[in-house]
């Protein structure tokens, strides 16, 4: 069901509690492919909830309806100089998706974000104030449209990246930044993995302001147009500034690492890579892998790819090392090996595509403590105590 | 004047059975009881209101706090965590049947990974402690409330503090990673690691500026930051607060965001710089500080171009630093502004409402205003990049009148910050001192389902009661009867 007003999506949710049915939550459903099938009876979309409802660059922040089409926003800042500080990646292509743009509902409800999150935050970071349906058919709001808020429990949080299913969310404001005016970025060829995240966190201690750090294999090198002709791998540091400093401090960091064969990309490239970096461009190519994002400390990157090599899994190193994107053989032993590899090292994964009968079957995110989950699903219960939004999304039989 | 409802007469009246069963779980160091030595922990930094605990306990390991919660949840015993006690809401304020968790003995720096840039710290560590602790790598932690001297890690977690740098580096909940909390029935739990963007629920993002009120937290994992290889000041007076709040807007529109921009108006130039020497400009109506960062190229380049923009605006002085030692003279006025309002009236209030930036003009025009019908002074004090803004209400403590007149001034302003799409605190939190206040900001059913969050992880509402949430209806009957 499309519904264009909030008022629309509290008399669809009040119905379905009336009915007990449970709701499948979507904007344009770019994502559905991620997380555990939802099997409902009705659909909400937020889709056509559209439209930018205040935007003011002086104050660094836009508001909009949780159906707005996120490329709408990006163009909205674009022409005002600014950003989105986390750059939200489009996952559509990796997902399968065709078609509709993701909405800004969708990338604040996946909490999804791209490369300069290592330095500058995550989505959840800047999301200022939201509205929300929750599963009382009632609007909530938390947070409002100043940078400084703490009045109150921070369910912008809690709601921010919760998958709809304890709320749906109506509209968002975010905490926007001006562009930078140049970015550069230095690539330091034929390094293995341990030696690039080493480089990698070097310059993430440096005090430069790198604001992308990530190492690509020679196979995912060659995935990526702009750096094709490398045929080796690549360890990416980015610096997003005023011209001349991307200039001096890309200058610095080559010095620093004198690495043999280092090269420097122009701002255009380098918007073009990391483009293909954000949207995890070397993954796309074998459409029948499942695909998983692993999270750790940086250091632990490697170790991470090396455990899981022998499973006929690959992939590449985003956020210094501490992002690592994954594909592979669509099975449960695959999985549970990602998994092992990441529990190894204290770290998290979510499995972000495989077929729904994989996806039904596994954990897509780790399972929280004991203690935890009983507060989790009290708190679940009491902004959804019908049970009704995205029921089964996060975990099984929740 | 705040109420708080009366103490439950059955803790009461097992006073002593309670504190012999702390003592069991504790080295006798770690109890305190007798009403002498409960004294310094009566108030925090909302020192107006002063209330004796039952007892404080002070435990020195996460099992320890374990114990003692699990004992309390037993025992029906309310729990207030304190930490250093620098609260300006009164978040630490404790009630005459509860017992005070005081975490200053957990102040272990546990482990710091400089190639991860993190570090694992215990609640009790100051925050200026974990700069310390790694600054001679060149790094630093970056929130920095003024108190940063004194105030912990586990209070700024709690109250998700800001400082003068937040508008680059965010506030404590961007710059977290785990926490390892003990929950009312004695849990230990770890939220979060060493890694970013936890799967699932955002547990971190909530109980950060949770007040206490659904754990205690005994360790945070924070990100470390490497330092900017230098930073520079500069001192801008204006002959207006209406032209000093245009030039930064144009600052920002120009695509600069300074790594602190700070906004005093008058009365808090004249007061800073009679107790800081800053050279602070006393003709001026308004003043800016603007912070840039980075190699002494960069600096001059950003200060310059901030220059060409000031200029426009017709300013009385404008001095550029020229060493670290002249920024540091300029940030001793702003760091030391409580103090030095302090030497001017005997008492003030700090109020920390946050407004939207365009409306700074108009909201400094109705506070002055105010201040005149009032009869009471007030000096202001602004993070103007990120609109928080901190009027110091000066009054008369020891004149009841005054004082009221003061509490009902801080409430008018924070009024007028929700009135102009703003907030009731930007980073001191609610505590004691604006829980009456939540209702101007949140409608009845949006407060119901923030104490049914509160009750998932505290069903008997043990933990920091009386704080944030306006009382319900039994307490404020038992209050008034």
């Amino acid at each position: 069901m499309t519904i264009s007003t909030e008022d629309g999506i509290v008399a669809a949710v009040a119905e379905a509690v009336q009915s007990r049915e449970p709701i499948l939550v979507q904007g344009n459903g770019t994502k559905s492919g991620m997380m555990r099938p939802v099997q409902a009876a009705r659909t909400i979309s937020t889709a056509a909830l559209s439209g930018i409802t205040l935007y003011a660059p002086k104050e660094l922040i836009l508001s909009a309806r949780a159906g707005t089409p996120l490329p709408e926003i990006e163009a909205a800042l674009a022409e005002a100089g600014q950003y989105m500080i986390a750059e939200p990646p489009d996952l559509s292509a990796l997902l399968g998706s065709t078609g509709k743009p993701q909405t800004l509902g969708g990338i604040i409800a996946t909490n999804l974000s791209g490369p300069r999150r290592v330095a500058w935050g995550a989505m959840r970071d800047h999301v200022l104030g939201i509205r929300a349906v929750t599963g009382r058919a009632e609007v909530i709001r938390s947070g409002g449209r100043v940078l400084k808020n703490v009045t109150g429990l921070d369910l912008c949080k809690l709601l921010t990246g919760s998958h709809g299913t304890l709320g749906i969310i109506t509209e968002i404001t975010l905490k926007v930044l001006p562009a930078p005016e140049a970015t550069g970025t230095l690539v330091l060829p034929g390094l293995d993995a341990v030696a690039a995240v080493a480089a990698l966190s070097n310059a993430l201690g440096s005090p430069y302001s790198v604001s992308g750090a990530a190492w690509l294999p020679a196979e995912a090198v060659a995935t990526i147009p702009a750096l094709a002709e490398l045929r080796q791998s690549a360890a990416l540091i980015r610096i997003e500034e005023f011209a001349p400093s991307v200039a001096y401090r890309i200058a610095r960091l080559r010095d620093q690492f004198a690495v043999a064969g280092a090269l420097t990309l122009d701002t255009e490239t380098s918007r073009t890579v990391w483009r293909d970096v954000r949207d995890a461009q070397p993954l796309a190519a074998r459409p029948e892998d499942a695909v998983w994002r692993v999270s750790v400390r940086p250091s632990a990157g490697p170790s991470v790819l090396a455990a899981l090599r022998p499973h006929g899994v690959g992939g590449f190193l985003d956020w210094g090392g501490g992002l690592v994107w994954l594909a592979g053989p669509a099975d449960t032993a695959t999985h549970l090996a990602v998994e092992a590899a990441a529990q190894a090292v204290k770290g998290t994964w979510t499995l972000l595509r495989a077929p729904d009968a994989l996806r039904g079957a596994v954990r897509v995110i780790p399972d929280e403590p004991a203690a935890l989950a009983r507060i989790s699903r009290q708190v679940k219960a009491a902004l959804d105590p019908a049970n009704i939004l995205n029921p089964g999304r996060l975990y099984a039989g929740a | 004047m705040i109420r708080q409802p009366p103490p439950k007469p059955d803790v009461m009246a097992r006073r002593d059975s309670i504190v012999a069963g702390l003592r069991a779980l504790l080295p006798e160091s770690g109890v305190i009881a007798e009403p002498i030595r409960l004294k310094p922990y009566e108030t925090d930094g909302l020192s107006a209101y002063r209330q004796p605990p039952l007892a404080v306990v002070l435990p020195e390991t996460t099992e320890q706090v374990a114990a003692i919660l699990r004992f309390c949840h037993e025992n029906g015993v309310r729990i207030v965590p304190r930490g250093a006690g620098t609260s300006l809401s009164g978040g630490a304020l404790p009630m005459q049947d509860a017992v005070v968790v005081g975490m200053m003995r957990m102040n272990q720096i546990l482990d710091i990974n400089f190639g991860d840039r993190t570090a694992v710290v215990q609640a009790g560590v100051t925050n200026i402690g974990i700069t310390n602790a790694v600054a001679g790598a060149g790094f630093f932690y970056a929130p920095d409330p003024s108190s940063q001297l004194a105030c912990m890690i586990g209070g700024n977690v709690n109250m998700n503090s800001g400082g003068a740098h937040c508008l680059k580096y965010g506030v404590t909940t961007n710059n977290l990673l785990g926490l390892k909390i003990v929950t009312i029935d004695g849990e230990v739990i770890d939220i979060g690691g060493d890694h970013l963007d936890a799967a699932g629920y955002d547990w971190l993002g909530l109980l950060t500026g949770s007040e206490g009120q659904l754990a205690v937290i005994t360790e945070v994992t924070v990100r470390i930051l490497r330092s900017p290889e230098g930073a520079r000041a500069m001192l801008v007076g204006f002959r207006s607060n209406e032209i000093a709040g245009a030039c930064v807007d144009a600052i920002i529109s120009s695509g600069i965001i300074p790594v602190a921009l700070e906004f005093m108006d008058r009365p808090a130039i004249h007061a800073c710089e009679a107790f800081a020497h800053a050279g602070y400009p006393l003709d001026a109506e308004a003043m800016l500080i603007i912070e840039v960062e980075g190699c002494v190229e960069e600096q001059d380049r950003l200060l310059g171009q901030i220059t060409e923009i000031c200029n426009k605006f017709d300013p009385i002085s404008l001095k550029v630093s020229q060493s670290a030692e002249e920024s540091l003279a300029i940030w001793k006025g702003r760091k030391g502004a409580f103090g030095a309002v302090g030497r001017i009236s005997p008492d003030y209030l700090c109020m920390d409402g946050t407004i939207p930036t365009s409306r700074l003009p108009d909201v400094l025009r109705r506070i002055q205003e105010m201040s005149d019908s009032y009869g009471l002074k007030v000096a202001n004090i602004f993070h103007a990049g990120d609109g928080n803004l901190h009027p110091l209400i000066m009054f008369d403590a020891n004149d009841p009148a005054s004082f009221h007149a003061a509490e009902t001034f801080g409430a008018d302003i924070l009024k007028l910050c929700v009135e102009v799409g703003g907030c009731l605190t930007g980073e001191h939190g609610v505590g004691v001192e604006k829980r009456d206040l939540m209702p101007v900001q949140f409608q009845a059913h949006e407060l119901d389902q923030q104490r049914r969050i509160k009750s998932a992880f505290d069903p008997d509402w043990l933990l920091n009661p009386s704080k944030v949430f306006p009382l319900t209806e039994p307490e404020a009957a038992a209050q008034a009867a």
